[in-house]
Order: C-alpha cells, then structure tokens, then sequence
C-alpha cells in the first residue's frame, strides 16, 4: 500500500461514527487547552495591547469579536453547504451530523456578530440598526439558521429531517456571498472590507495581529463545541435506534404470545 | 480603562462571554444527558447489534 493510499483510507475511516468518536476522545483535551490558551492571548491582545483607533477610539476593540464571530457565522453556514452535498450526494454517515451540530453554533456567531454591530453602531454611526444591505444580510442569515433547526425539530425521522434540511441549506447558501459582497453591491453605511482584499489588509499590523489571533480562538471554539455537538447527535441517533429495536423487540415478543394464546 | 466608549465595549463582551457559555453548557448538558440515557439502556440489557455481536465472539 502506498503512503497515499493509506492516508485515503485513515482518512475513509473517519466516515465510520465509532471510530471518530474514538478519535474525538483523544483530540479533545489538547485541542480544549489550545482553544483556552489561543482565548487568553487573543483576549489580552485585544483589550490591553492593541492601540485606540484614530477614528473610532477605543470602540474599535469591538472588532476583535464582531468580526471574528461574523467569518465564523458565514464559515459555519458554508461548512453546512458541504455536508449538504455530503448528506444528498455521497450519503455520508456524518455529513447530516456535522450540519445539525454546527446550526446552532452558527445561529449563536450570527447572533454575537449582529448584537456586538448593534453595541459598535451606536456611538459611531447615532443608531442601534439600519437596514442597510450588510446588516440585513446578516439578520436573514440568522433567520435562516433558526428556521433549519425548526425543521430539524419538526420532523421526527433524522434521516428524513437531514435529506429536507439539506435541500434547504443548499438554498440558503445564496446568502453568504449577499453578505460577502453587499458592502460593494450597494450603497451601506457598514464599511467595506478590510482585511481581506485583492490589495491585501488594509489595517496596521497593530490591529490585525490581534484580530487574527482572535479569529484563530474563536474557530478552535468552534472546533471544539461542534465536535462535542457530533458527539452528542451521535449518541441521540444510536439512542433512537436502541430504543426503536428494543419496541421491535417487544411487539414481536406480544405478536408471539398473542398467537399461542389464540392456538390454545 | 476604555474611556467613553467603556459600556459599549464591556456589553459587546459581555454578550459574546455570556451566549459562549450557553454553548458550553448546551453541549455540556446535553452529553450528560445522552449518556444517562444510554446508560439506562445498557443497565436494561438493551444494547447496539454491534456490541451484541462483539459480546458473543468474545464469550
């Protein structure tokens, strides 16, 4: 076997849920420590190193966790697009399981990104809201993810549950380029983009330093939640089938009994 | 410490730690309780075809 071949087929192994939840016990403590550590040095560089803004004074140490929470909103939506074509496609045992546990987590960074933008646009732009296109891109991505967990909820099959959401996800994508591009599609009061750009960051290296160390924890934190998620669905799916079986079990065991009584 | 601006800035911080540590206790609490559960299965002798099949090559 060549070394590629046994790399395809380590990483084929993933697909079965009982060897990456041993997998998971083992990566989860490390990746837990880095994911304390990345916070605490992204929290200090934020708050106690990073310099006020020329402009916007200290208002911009906002940033550090309005921005990092909105890349992650869209990441954890466009991570859910893949398992979709995971889930419809290839019929892979863990796509509907990643989806499931990374909505809520993406509905939460949609909800820190928006309610963080609310606490930044006030004393800088006058207003809580405006319904500028960035800014209602991102409430419509909210909206989307809790009503994917509403459907989730709403029928009782997984599997069924999981082939529904998927086609839904796969429709709402739509919105994550809406959001990427409305601060150039349209006239917004949300600045546009600077940091990832064709010319590259248009930030000193003060600010963005702190903003990617930032970003880095706040998607270990993910990392982290959506694995210990899976983990969970896991074992809820394995719950139901237990319980269904031992129904089964038990219907046909009365089946059984109730014809020897009607033989007698 | 953050001049002006402090209550914008301790809010937005504040809203963030505090919907972090909803997810913390979500996935924490929502293990728990899939592990009783399963526990509660095994102690009524309800196992996976899997560990079923795996028992009786062993025994």
């Amino acid at each position: 076997m060549t070394e590629t071949e046994t790399k395809s087929f380590q990483i084929r192994d993933l697909a079965n849920p009982t060897r990456f939840l041993a997998l998971l016990d083992k990566i989860m403590l490390p990746l837990l420590i880095l994911t304390i550590i990345a916070l605490g040095v992204g929290l200090y560089m934020a708050l106690f190193v990073s310099p006020d803004d020329y402009q916007q004074g200290s208002t911009v140490k906002i940033m550090y966790i309005h921005v990092p929470a909105a890349w992650l909103a869209m990441f954890a939506y466009t991570m859910m697009t893949v398992s979709a074509l995971g889930t419809l496609v290839w019929k892979h045992p863990l796509a509907d399981v990643s989806a499931k546990a990374a909505a809520p987590l993406g509905a939460a960074f949609s909800f820190v990104c928006l309610t963080t933008g609310s606490f930044w646009g006030k004393p800088m732009w006058g207003t809580w809201w405006v319904w500028d296109a960035r800014l209602t891109s991102m409430l419509i991505l909210l909206i989307i993810y809790l009503g994917l967990i509403a459907l989730w909820h709403a029928i009782e099959d997984p599997l069924k549950a999981g082939k529904a959401v998927a086609i839904l996800t796969l429709v709402g994508f739509i919105i994550i380029p809406i959001i990427k591009f409305s601060v150039d599609w349209w006239s917004t009061l949300h600045q546009p983009a600077t940091v990832f750009t064709l010319d590259g960051p248009k930030m000193d290296n003060s600010m963005l330093i702190p903003l990617l160390v930032m970003a880095g924890a706040f998607t270990l934190l993910f990392t982290v939640l959506h694995f210990k998620a899976m983990k969970n669905e896991i074992l809820r799916r394995r719950i139901r089938s237990m319980q269904m079986q031992a129904a089964r079990q038990v219907a046909s065991g009365n089946r059984a009994a109730a014809s020897s009584v009607a033989q007698r | 410490m953050f001049g002006n601006y402090a209550g914008f800035i301790l809010a937005s911080y504040g809203v963030t730690a505090a919907t972090i540590l909803l997810l913390v206790l979500w996935v924490i609490l929502d293990g728990q309780k899939q592990a009783k559960i399963l526990a509660q299965l095994h102690e009524r002798g309800i196992h996976r075809r899997s560990e079923r099949a795996k028992a009786a090559a062993n025994s």
